[in-house]
């Protein structure tokens, strides 16, 4: 029997050479899951040297500007240490390595957020780093590549296939097989074969447990919507997991694209198999993997983590798609509502807020968002495009 | 029993060393491949694998990966592999296994692959994407249609993995050699002997071993220590390095010179 499914995604569709390794793996996180110092290890760094609790924040102006009156709270994850939330799952991880006595990091980046925050853990263990970027998001997103490099990582430009996140992720998978004795992929999101889908969705579980309290303490209730751009969907799963058995509106966010093309991967996709993993895809009649498009870097991605299709077909979440010109419109009318510079890929969340709650005013919407990240990084990339 | 695993058996018995050249379906194209292949079964390969090509190779170094793209790029993927090998099948004589990706197969659908496959004269599959917990959804499919399921053992395998996956494994053992990638770099008899070892501890299947075997001394070193050798990278390079009219007097020259070493 297959392990570590969602429904009938996920499971284990890698080389022979990695499957040791992702038992160990399995078997670290089982172990540091039941040690007390683990867990405690984890709190401190997450609050001394990550800077959390993240707070919410009621984007007072930014609702105003909506027709309907909800009030939108935005989960401030853009405040963490390296700019976004890919930062608790790399300690998480980092801690993991550290007790399989693996000294070598790799991860796989897009928008460069994983990349620096996988790099900043690397600096923080004493590890060494090597990250993959495809060529095209290494010129879209080029201070995140300043960062890594000043971090001590090795920044290795990916140029096969599409040049992005897609092929920055099979260099990875390459690199890792090469290096399994001594190197842990820190998988950046709730994608490839099992552990990762869990591990990584665990670790980023705190940003749910932490906004599940703090909008109880703030307006005395639970939201009514949750709001979350998705790639892989690793922040997305990281806030969903608190409210999923609760009454809240769930949305996940895909990359609608542009006439270029997209990245929705579960609004159009099949089910099939990319990086280790059985979940929706974007592929043509023969199998063979299509390439994503998205002005955000870290949703140009043509798969999507396991739990997201089984949450689909289940119908607890419901998937949108927004597109790069609505992204855009929202990146701007936040950063001049509100102070607030988003992501581009977080900006996708922000957009589709805007579309559904331009209707008639509804009593009682609490909309929360995860702000997964600032896009400081984006300042390029937006550059001449902005309304 | 399948055919493969007929001619692995008749192959140890005789004491020759199992040669198995890979060649990419359909480069550098449809002509050359097929001539690769009459060329390798001509030249003293016992079993040729075709690779079809994928988008997402995460288990191929360069070379295979410039060539399946190169394939791809002249529309060569699963459907069309297959009916090269149908093509092919009536006249060479070798067993002809193919190894794929996952994907394209579950696009096809698992039944409908394995129908294909035997109906194009296909003997078996490898699946290198396939961990061995995940193989219940293929095996039984594949060999319910005359089809041996190879597995792949690796350096990283622990003794019970390994005995495991040997026993499991029909026509043949696909010991890889080295940790990482096709055609990455070479592998040393001292590298393999523990494996094989474990492996026939396990099974009196034969152990062929992969990744990394790229000239003829190589191949003669490896093999003393194994019951053959899979050659696929260097065979790709040859026939893409070169005019593709003459990938398969190229190859079947190299291939002949790695029979004679093996034989030596």
């Amino acid at each position: 029997m297959s392990r570590g499914r969602f429904g009938a995604y996920g499971g284990q569709f890698v080389p022979e050479t990695l499957m040791p390794s992702l038992l160990e793996l399995e078997a670290a996180y089982a172990s540091a899951r039941a040690d007390a110092a683990f867990q405690s290890e984890l709190d401190s760094l997450l609050a001394r040297y990550v800077g959390r609790p993240t707070p919410v924040y009621l984007a007072s102006r930014f609702s105003a500007s909506l027709a309907n009156e909800a009030r939108v709270y935005l989960k401030r994850e853009d405040l963490n240490h390296t700019g976004a939330h890919k930062i608790n799952n790399c300690v998480g991880q980092a801690l993991l390595a550290r007790r399989m006595d693996k000294r070598r990091l790799v991860a796989e980046t897009g928008a460069g957020q994983h990349g620096v925050a996988t790099a900043t853990v690397a600096a923080l263990f004493g590890m060494e780093c090597t990250v993959y970027m495809g060529e095209v998001d290494m010129a879209r997103q080029s201070p995140n590549v300043r960062r890594m490099k000043l971090l001590g990582a090795t920044v290795v430009p990916v140029t096969s296939g599409t040049r992005t996140l897609k092929d920055a992720t099979n260099e990875t998978i390459r690199d890792w097989v090469t290096n399994v004795r001594t190197t842990h992929y820190i998988i950046g999101s709730t994608v490839g074969p099992h552990p990762y889908p869990t591990i990584v969705r665990d670790f980023q579980s705190v940003i749910g447990r932490e906004a599940r309290a703090q909008m109880l303490e703030a307006e005395g209730r639970l939201p009514s919507d949750v709001v979350a751009c998705v790639g892989g969907g690793s922040n997305a799963l990281g806030i969903f997991s608190a409210f999923l058995t609760d009454d809240v509106r769930l949305h996940g966010v895909e990359a609608g694209g542009s006439r270029d093309g997209d990245a929705a991967t579960l609004s159009r996709g099949t089910p099939g198999v990319l990086h280790g993993a059985f979940s929706y895809l974007l592929q043509d009649d023969d199998g063979q993997v299509s390439p994503a498009h998205s002005i955000a870097a870290g949703l140009d991605y043509p798969g999507v983590g396991p739990e997201h299709s089984f949450l689909k077909d289940a119908g607890r979440v419901s998937y949108q798609r927004v597109n790069d010109d609505d992204a855009l419109a929202a990146f701007a009318s936040l950063a001049r509502l509100e102070g607030i510079i988003p992501a581009l890929e977080s900006a996708h969340a922000l957009a589709f807020v805007r579309r559904a709650f331009s209707g008639a005013p509804s009593e009682g919407r609490v909309v929360l968002v995860n702000l997964s990240g600032r896009g400081d990084k984006d300042a390029d990339a937006v550059e001449g495009r902005l309304p | 029993m399948s055919t493969l695993a007929d001619t692995t058996r008749a192959l140890r018995a005789r004491g020759r060393k199992a040669l198995v050249a890979y060649f990419t379906a359909g480069y550098p194209d449809d002509d050359a491949f097929d001539a690769l292949v009459r060329a390798a079964a001509g030249a003293g390969a016992d079993v040729v694998e075709v690779g079809v090509p994928f988008s997402d190779p995460i288990a191929d170094g360069p070379v295979i990966q410039a060539a399946s793209n190169a394939a791809l790029a002249r529309g060569v993927t699963l459907a069309r592999a297959l009916e090269s090998i149908a093509r092919l099948s009536p006249e060479v004589a070798v067993p002809l296994v193919v190894m794929s990706y996952v994907n394209p197969i579950l696009r096809l659908g698992v039944d409908a692959f394995a129908r294909e496959a035997a109906r194009a004269g296909v003997d078996g599959a490898v699946l290198p994407d396939v961990a061995f917990e995940e193989s219940g959804a293929f095996r039984p499919v594949l060999r319910g249609a005359g089809l041996a399921y190879v597995d792949l053992v690796a350096p990283t395998s622990d003794d019970s993995r390994t005995k495991e996956i040997a026993r499991a494994s029909d026509g043949f053992v696909y010991v890889v050699s080295i940790t990482g990638v096709t055609g990455a770099r070479a592998a040393g008899r001292n590298a393999v002997e523990g494996i094989i070892a474990r492996v026939r501890a396990a099974t009196d299947t034969p152990a062929y071993v992969g990744f990394g075997v790229s000239t003829p001394d190589a191949a003669a070193e490896i093999a003393s220590a194994s019951d053959g050798v899979i050659i696929g990278s260097r065979l790709v390079q040859l026939a893409g390095e070169g005019p593709a009219p003459s990938a398969a007097g190229r190859v079947g020259d190299f291939l002949a010179s790695v029979r004679r070493a093996l034989d030596a």
